[in-house]
């Protein structure tokens, strides 16, 4: 099983590679971090599920996962469930939905907090990775916060008690000569992509979690948002290789068929 | 020629069955008796495999209909029911649009066989007349299927393809309002691109199949000597001395092409059904929001060489119509084809170098539009999308002359291998 499932990253490693090459050199804005999910990482996905449900459900959605698929899927008992990750209800058929409300949320953010069962679909893996390490101190935000990756936020930095604060590496340069280091920051970031260290911010006051230990937090919780953004992605990646070797085998005696028939044409 | 029923003498049950209907009759005109060159090479398999992922789609999409909803504001959530909740759903869903674009890779590469080969030449001028026609319903097919999981992409996509019917004079405006059903792209539109998409453009892709298999098996295949194989028969049983019956010999050379290209399409569905992005767009999981338009709007990959060529024509009297004919001119040029080949050569192989250098810059210039439409606009793709667009007409005018200046090669009497 387990060398099925290298295989099988093998695999997905590879063609991914090779379809999204060009799809990523054309990819617009360079985003400060990298990372791909681990979706196959059970005790991973387990951790980022208890994040999720302890600091982003409060506010955001996840209406296309039921907490039973949940369960089903990273082997937790259904008392487990409903003791630690489930707040809104008490019915484990039920979709995840949060109790803040479209208006509510709109009125206490400007905009309703989105539903995020798509988001590192519609964003990617990298860009949610980026967003939950890019909040910066910048005191002209209403909420004190502003973020790399999408400036202007209305999200306030709710995960600060394990980050703690940051402020951008060359804050003070800001004002003034904007244009002219742009270009500058834009190539420092696509560094920072590359070689993973170099970071573009500068911890100010550090929170519970040594940087390190965020990143995995981070990590754990991107790993079950693409969980949760396809739960179909190992059963199809399995149920590949299984089609595959079947298919080689099929070839072989397909290609001796062919063989045995053309021996009368020349 | 009178019609005899049973002319085979079958007896027994068969024998009951051809009196009343030529169940023999047909599978030895089109299958056993139906004598192919026995020279077909690699690009002879995509026919058979465009037949296959035709099968593909319209089975994965009747079980894929009945979970999906046509409703504006149900249409996007289904399509996620059917990933989630719908026992295979995620697998039947990843067969139907993994299946949208090989359909589209074989089909393109079929016709550039045909291309390559002079498969269009007398008197296979309506095979490829029907061909273009397959093509053309497919585009239909493949732009309103695209739409129907109402996501972002979707809408803004549909939003691009109805305002080119906008750029009509006079009767533009009008027409997009009766096309759409609606000021803009909204729950009327969505439900007739589902009827559309689910009754029409099946039902017309499947006839002109069979059309285009009927007009196939009337004159015979070509192959790649480009060379008429009913000219050297048997005296006695007057069977091509080339020919060899499609079943069991292509029928069973098929299958392993079937294995390959199943391979390959499991890898996509199973370990990248996104193909990079280019499958399925980012955008898409994003459900459509007439208020919010994506940074980039990019067609799906197989249209990019059209859209590509709407981009690239310069608008006149600030109407984007030159770009709009441009891109209908460049497929409805395909149906010239057979008239403007004036090359007397079928075949590449004995065709002189002119011919042979046009055709592979033709092949690498289609190649480099599809990219091209799918990149932001920037000024060295516009310039890069304008060369490709005239070459593109270039080249198909230029068969008309290109075998005047250069020397064919002598064309064998019979196959060559």
């Amino acid at each position: 099983m387990k060398s099925v499932s290298l295989i099988s990253k093998l695999a997905v490693a590879g063609l991914a590679f090779a379809v999204s090459g060009a799809a990523l050199a054309s990819g617009g804005h360079a985003l400060p971090y990298s990372y791909v999910a681990d979706v196959d990482n059970l005790p991973s996905v387990q951790r980022g599920a208890a994040a999720f449900m302890g600091y982003c459900s409060g506010c955001h959605s996840m209406k296309y996962m039921r907490y039973s698929r949940i369960g089903q899927d990273l082997k937790i008992p259904e008392e487990m469930l409903k003791a630690n990750l489930m707040f809104t209800s008490d019915k484990v058929g039920d979709q995840i939905i949060s109790s803040l409300s479209k208006a509510e949320g709109a009125k206490w953010f400007g905009q309703a907090p989105p539903d995020l069962t798509l988001e590192t679909r519609a964003r990617g893996e990298d860009w949610v990775y980026s967003y939950l390490k890019s909040f910066y101190v910048d005191p002209a935000r209403p909420l004190g916060v502003n973020n790399l990756v999408l400036p202007g936020a209305s999200m306030p930095h709710v995960l600060w008690e394990m980050q703690g604060w940051q402020k951008k590496a060359e804050a003070e340069h800001h004002e003034g000569g904007e244009a002219a280091h742009g270009e500058k920051k834009e190539g420092e970031h696509a560094e920072a992509a590359g070689h993973g260290h170099a970071s573009p911010f500068t911890l100010v006051q550090q929170g519970k979690l040594e940087p390190r230990e965020y990143d995995k937090f981070v990590g754990d919780i991107v790993n079950f948002m693409a969980y949760a953004a396809e739960p179909g992605r190992s059963h199809r990646q399995s149920l590949g290789i299984k089609a595959i070797v079947y298919l080689l085998i099929l070839l072989g005696f397909a290609y001796l068929l062919k063989k045995e028939y053309w021996r009368d044409v020349h | 020629m009178a019609i005899v029923p049973n002319p085979y003498k079958t007896t027994g049950i068969m024998g009951w069955i051809d009196d009343r209907f030529p169940a023999t009759k047909l599978w030895k005109d089109h299958l056993t008796e139906y004598y192919a060159p026995k020279n077909f090479n690699f690009w002879y398999y995509f026919g058979s495999l465009a037949l296959l992922v035709l099968v593909n789609q319209l089975i994965t999409g009747i079980w894929l209909a009945m979970h999906y909803k046509p409703d504006a504001k149900l249409a996007f959530d289904s399509v996620e029911y059917i990933m989630r909740d719908v026992p295979w759903g995620n697998i039947l869903r990843y067969m139907h649009s993994t299946g949208a674009s090989a359909f589209f890779l074989v089909v393109y590469l079929h016709m550039f066989r045909g291309l390559l080969y002079g498969s269009h030449k007398k008197p296979r001028e309506l095979i490829w007349i029907f061909g273009c026609l397959i093509y053309l319903v497919l585009m239909a097919e493949g732009f309103c299927g695209y739409v129907l999981p109402w996501g972002q992409m979707s809408y803004w996509g549909a939003n691009v393809i109805f305002n080119l019917f906008g750029t009509i004079p006079f009767i533009g405006p009008d027409l997009v309002i009766w096309i759409q059903g609606d000021y803009i792209p909204s729950d009327a539109t969505l439900s007739r691109l589902f009827s559309l998409h689910v009754v029409f453009l099946p039902f017309a892709l499947v006839g002109l199949v069979i059309a285009h298999l009927i007009a196939l098996h009337e004159v015979g295949s070509n192959n790649p000597d480009g060379v008429d194989i009913k000219k050297f028969k048997d005296p006695v049983t007057h069977i091509p001395l080339d020919g060899i019956g499609f079943h069991p010999y292509y029928t069973v050379k098929d299958i392993v092409g079937v294995c390959v290209f199943l391979i390959l399409f499991v890898a996509v569905i199973c370990f990248a059904p996104d193909g990079g992005g280019y499958f399925l767009e980012k955008p898409n999981f994003q459900e459509a929001n007439p208020l919010v338009t994506p940074e980039h709007i990019a067609p799906a990959w197989y249209f990019g060489a059209f859209y590509a060529m709407l981009r690239a024509t310069p608008s006149m009297f600030s109407s984007a119509l030159p770009g709009v004919i441009v891109m209908f001119g460049a497929v409805l040029i395909l149906f010239l084809l057979p008239w403007l080949d004036k090359n007397p050569v079928k075949s590449i192989r004995y065709k002189g170098m002119v011919t042979k250098v046009a055709t592979m810059v033709f092949a690498a210039d289609f190649v480099m539009l599809n990219y091209v439409g799918l990149q932001p606009v920037s000024s060295l793709f516009t310039v890069l999308s304008q060369i490709g667009t005239i070459y593109y007409f270039v080249f198909f005018i230029g068969l008309m002359f290109f075998h005047k200046f250069e020397k064919s090669k002598p064309v064998p009497e019979r196959v060559t291998s």
